[in-house]
């Protein structure tokens, strides 16, 4: 029996000499959130599949390491005077990845096909700045009808209805990326896959296991190649964000997608050079559902709700830091608008508190007449913390009853949606382009994101002179964001951050609003990967 | 006649009998224990410190969790769930086990074959799938919970439930009711079901702390129950998560959840082995 | 085998029932696999519906899933577009099949081992310890026991890694066979101790010792084929545990298995990858419960003359 024992514990040891911490050299391997739906530029939504994306697409801008925009697949661009025409000039040698020559017409061809609605992009609407994109989705136009023309094989241009300064962000986006037509009508929609897909990037896909990795290899047919660093990037799929800390200190993730904000102390204290926290643009808020009571009317209600929240304390303890307080509705960081706040901002905790008091006894609620509330919000570890945090708050300092109610996410969308059952619900808002409409437009009364109902004449106002008067349109748009402060119809509560850990080997790095880290701008230091091992 | 035999087995077993007592601690302190803590389970100490670790300053025992709420009561709190969700799906799977047992067994014959023939193909089923979708799909209420997990934990109830009642029929009150005319639903209320309660209360105390478990293991899924309610296992899967900055946010969870199981499980086991000794 | 036979025919209707029942309940849920933060213009919306056929009535989609299915297709997934739900299980199922395989194998034979152990020295420490051991082993979750693992093996020793799968090289599938494996690990080990304690006091046992015949060979000879009964009994519940318990471990390690699959497609309405994965796992423990019948046969001759 002895013996026996003897031999597993041999057999033990010899299993751990046998291991070897073995990685490519050469390689990036990167945390990637969930699993990518799709690599199809025109079909993907989320983040995760724009990451992938971006290296294997290039579009005619693309975004700088810093965050600035710069020329991608056209090297220039002119712009007429009244801001309707935009011309760009395709590399003459740009290549596909199978070495076919990028023209003009795969462009036009992309563009056409995020619009067409047999495509379901759920992006089309990011291009109806551009003449007849609108009716395209409506089904009243044919695609051919599309203001983009291809005036030789280099030469694109796009005509626009009014003038839309966001256009040059729109066109660094999936939705405006160049599709490889030959491919397209030899595979129809199902061409995005390892072995078919056809990109222009500076990187192919080489492998796509799903739930495990997708790895890209460097294009060789990439105008720029030379100058492409990393031979070889595997992005993982990585859903639990614990999971995902854990492999990066295994030393088997060179970049994390998030960071797990209970860990953050531990971070902080041994692992502070790798640790990159910057302003993104993005909003975390809670809508209110305006059509109903209690808070159709009641802009007092509505007011003191959103003074009552310490979002700084929401930041520093629930957050851990990982985020800034939103009191205004445009993140700091968009390019040319200054960012605003509301007046009470400004006002210290216990001043903001009574004001908060005296706004929501005046609103007509009080201990002889209690308010219940319900905040809903998708089944989510971090939605439940701040949700929990905040009915505490208003609890404690209102006296409001609240009830938090997680559903399902498919649930929840529904119910926001329909605005029936919903009160307060949580939200968020990502920017698609580095612009302040990218914000203000989604309050638009008619907007399909508008989920709180509300339909404000002035606000719809506004934001059609900052459409109409390019002169005025940074003044217009911060007018209509003060009218979000007093009508008060969403309460923002923060700004996200991009949260990474970096392993100090990848070197070129930079944060930047939209969280863009295109590939081809990262270098490995040259040496052995690091040592597994905290 | 029956009871006597079957405690003094029990107690001969020394383990079983500290299991139930500690069992019972248990339940005295969940029952009661968030009486003594002025703190209630959704409460949030603003001014204190959040994930402090146990201390007797500020009557925080247990430590805070990292939202600053006290893990004493919610651990204590968190074990009425579980306890709760734990019997009454037990109740559910019970009642249904035995009468579905007690009717095939009772009727025998072609019925008997089929309705067994059923459980037996019904066991091949990924039954827990099928809790996990109604959870996922549906939301999560607590009593949608209890009756599904009930819903698929009544097999082996029917099973043994069916073979005491074919036993018991043979038996001479039963036979002696028969003949007397009785109608078939009163003997089965009246004489089978009566007998077959050691057999059901016995596995039905096997069936607890599987249900406990399922229970965590939905909860990890994240389709437990709804914040800021808690169960033991949603304190222990957050405490997983954050076990390496305060460890014991993790401890205390996991050891009522890991000493409840055990406790059940030997009072469980020590029951069933009773009953089978007084039945040799 | 006549009536292991049987209880594969039944088990086909009993899977189409199943497969019914998912599909009804899928679609009785609220919420719709294209539903997102982001809202679709309503064309769009009507081009997606009508494209998977998600405009017609839900008998018509019934019946056109079933006329699929009956041609061994298991229609497009919802989720991750350009994928067949045939191909997803193609991939993902080798995954899950070798981890599970693996786990089971260590579960009965480490198990049956250590309850063998056990009941040999009855009441001796080190059955106290083993019994303990493994009270403890049915009683902490996976999720708690896993990450301690980790913790241990791959971010403080690097021994191992800490997530992910390389054509599942054995580094990879050690730390999650062995996570998945402990819980029934610890139940086997219980049940055979329980079983061989009682075969070792049957008069046949009693008798071949007083003839003199060695320990050992009573042992291996005698005592252990009736004693694995009750494990044989076991394994058909082992699987089903195993299937459900995969869907915690390949969550925590990064495997990308048919369980990871479930738990996102059901949140996400994925109905057609739901379906599969429901009618796989279904079949596969049909499949499964077959193989024990036959076992049956060849461990009990009673059964084989019944």
């Amino acid at each position: 029996m002895r013996a026996r024992y003897f031999r597993i514990y041999s057999f033990a040891v010899l299993f751990a000499l046998g291991v070897c911490p073995g990685a490519a050299a050469q390689s990036l391997r990167v945390g990637n959130g969930p699993e990518v739906e799709t690599l199809d530029p025109q079909r993907a939504r989320s983040v995760s599949a724009f990451n992938i994306l971006r290296d294997l697409y290039e579009a005619l801008i693309r975004v700088g390491a810093d965050g600035e925009l710069i020329p991608g697949a056209a090297e220039g661009w002119e712009v007429s005077g009244d801001g309707l025409i935009y011309r760009f000039h395709l590399r003459a040698d740009a290549r596909w990845s199978n070495g076919d020559a990028v023209t003009a017409d795969d462009f036009v061809a992309g563009m056409r096909r995020t619009l067409l609605p047999a495509t379901g992009s759920s992006f089309a609407q990011m291009l109806t700045p551009i003449r007849g994109a609108a009716a395209i989705i409506r089904g009243e136009l044919q695609p051919e009808a599309l203001g983009v023309r291809a005036l030789s094989p280099l030469e694109l241009e796009i005509q626009l209805d009014a003038p839309a300064p966001q256009l040059l962000g729109v066109l660094t986006q999936a939705a405006t990326y160049p599709i490889h037509r030959p491919s397209l009508q030899r595979y129809g929609a199902d061409f995005a896959r390892a072995g078919r897909l056809i990109g222009n990037g500076a990187y192919a896909l080489d492998a796509w296991v799903m739930q495990s990795h997708v790895s890209l290899r460097r294009n060789p047919y990439y105008w720029d190649a030379k100058d492409v660093g990393i031979d070889a990037v595997t992005y993982y799929p990585t859903e639990d964000i614990n999971s995902e800390y854990k492999r990066y200190r295994a030393g088997e993730l060179d970049v994390t997608y998030e960071v797990p904000p209970v860990q953050i102390a531990q971070i902080r204290r041994e692992r502070a050079a790798e640790l990159h926290v910057a302003p993104y643009l993005g909003v975390y808020y809670y809508g209110l559902n305006l059509t109903r009571a209690p808070f159709s009317g009641n802009p007092k209600l509505r007011q003191a709700l959103s003074m009552a929240i310490d979002r700084k304390l929401i930041v520093d303890k629930v957050l851990n830091g990982l985020a800034l307080p939103a009191y205004g509705w445009v993140p700091p960081g968009v390019t040319g608008y200054p960012p605003q706040q509301p007046v009470w901002a400004q006002l210290s905790r216990e001043q903001q508190l009574a004001e908060a008091r005296r706004l929501f006894a005046e609103s007509g609620y009080g201990p002889r007449h209690p308010l219940e509330l319900e905040i809903r919000f998708n089944t989510h570890e971090s939605h439940q913390r701040v949700a929990t945090v905040i009915a505490a708050m208003w609890k404690q300092t209102l006296g409001v009853t609240t009830r938090l109610v997680n559903e399902e996410f498919k649930v929840f969308i529904n119910h926001r949606k329909q605005r029936r059952l919903t009160q307060v619900f949580r939200s968020v808002w990502i920017a698609d382009y580095n612009d302040p409409s990218s914000f203000t437009d989604i309050l638009y009364s008619s907007h399909g994101q508008n989920d709180t109902g509300w339909s404000s004449p002035a606000y719809d106002a506004r934001i059609d002179a900052a459409r109409e008067q390019p002169v005025l349109r940074t003044p217009m748009l911060q007018a209509a964001e003060r009218l979000i402060f007093d009508e008060v119809p969403v309460i923002p509560i923060y700004f996200y951050v991009s949260k990474h850990l970096v392993q100090s080997r990848v070197i070129g790095w930079r944060d930047n609003v939209l969280d863009y880290h295109y590939t081809r701008d990262l270098r490995l230091e040259a040496h052995a990967p690091t040592e597994p091992g905290s | 006649m029956t009871r006597v035999p079957v405690w003094q087995s029990f107690t001969q077993r020394r383990s079983a009998p500290l299991a139930l007592c500690l069992l019972g601690l248990i339940v005295l302190a969940v029952l009661f224990g968030p009486l003594f803590s002025p703190y209630a389970v959704d409460f949030i100490d603003f001014e204190g410190d959040w994930s402090s670790p146990p201390t007797l300053k500020g009557a925080h025992w247990f430590g805070t969790d990292s939202l600053g709420r006290d893990l004493f009561v919610r651990t204590l709190e968190g074990g009425r769930i579980s306890l709760l969700v734990g019997v009454l799906s037990t109740l559910v799977a019970a009642g249904i086990g035995v009468a579905y047992g007690a009717a095939a067994g009772y009727y025998g014959g072609r019925t008997d074959q089929l309705m067994m023939r059923a459980v037996d193909v019904l066991y091949a089923l990924p039954f827990m799938f099928l809790v996990i979708l109604l959870m996922a799909l549906f939301g999560r209420h607590l009593v949608l919970m209890f009756v599904a997990i009930g819903a698929v934990n009544w097999l082996d109830m029917a099973r043994i439930v069916r073979g005491q009642t074919l036993a018991l029929k043979q038996r001479e009150f039963v036979i002696a009711a028969r003949l007397s005319g009785a109608p078939d639903a009163q003997i089965v209320r009246r004489h089978i079901v009566p007998n077959l309660l050691g057999v059901a209360v016995v596995y039905a105390s096997l069936t607890i702390p599987q249900v406990v478990l399922i229970e965590s293991f939905l909860s990890f899924l994240g389709l437990g129950v709804q914040a800021p309610a808690t169960s033991w296992g949603a304190l222990v899967n957050d405490g997983a998560r954050e076990m390496e900055s305060t460890p014991w946010s993790l401890v205390f969870p996991a050891g009522f959840l890991t000493l409840t199981l055990l406790c059940l499980n030997a009072v469980g086991e020590g029951l069933r082995q009773a009953l089978e000794r007084r039945s040799v | 085998m006549m009536r292991a036979l049987s209880r594969l025919l039944i088990a086909m209707p009993t899977l189409f029932v199943l497969v019914t029942l998912a599909f009804f309940m899928m679609r009785a849920a609220p919420g719709g696999p294209f539903d997102g933060e982001r809202s679709l213009a309503p064309e769009i919306e009507a081009a997606i519906a009508s494209q998977y056929h998600l405009d017609e009535s839900l008998i018509r989609q019934y019946a056109r899933y079933l006329v699929d299915l009956s041609r061994g297709d298991l229609g497009p997934s919802f989720q991750y577009e350009g994928y067949r739900v045939t191909e997803l299980i193609a991939t993902g199922l080798p995954v899950s099949a070798l981890v599970g395989g693996l786990a089971l194998g260590l579960a009965l034979i480490l198990g049956v081992l250590i309850g063998v152990v056990a009941a040999q020295r009855r009441n001796h420490l080190i059955d106290h310890i083993l019994m303990t051991l493994s009270a403890l082993g049915v009683c902490i979750p996976a999720f708690v026991i896993a990450p301690l693992m980790i913790l241990a093996f791959a971010v403080t020793l690097g021994w191992l890694p800490a997530g992910g799968w390389n054509e599942g090289q054995w580094r990879d599938v050690l730390l999650p066979v062995i996570a998945l494996a402990l819980p029934q690990l610890a139940y086997v080990a219980r049940l055979t101790r329980t079983a061989m304690v009682d075969v070792l006091q049957a008069p046949y046992i009693l008798a071949a010792r007083a003839k003199g015949l060695p320990g050992r060979w009573v042992l291996l000879r005698h005592a252990l084929r009736p004693a694995l009964i009750p494990v044989l009994s076991y394994l058909g519940p082992a699987a089903a545990a195993l299937i459900t318990g995969s869907v915690v471990i390949e969550q925590i390690f990064s495997i990308p298995g048919l369980g990871r699959y479930f738990v996102q497609a059901a949140l996400n309405r994925d109905y057609t990858l739901v379906l599969g994965v429901v009618l796989v796992y279904g079949a596969l423990i049909v499949v499964f419960n077959f193989v024990v019948d036959v076992l049956y046969g060849v461990l009990d001759p009673r059964v084989r003359a019944a």
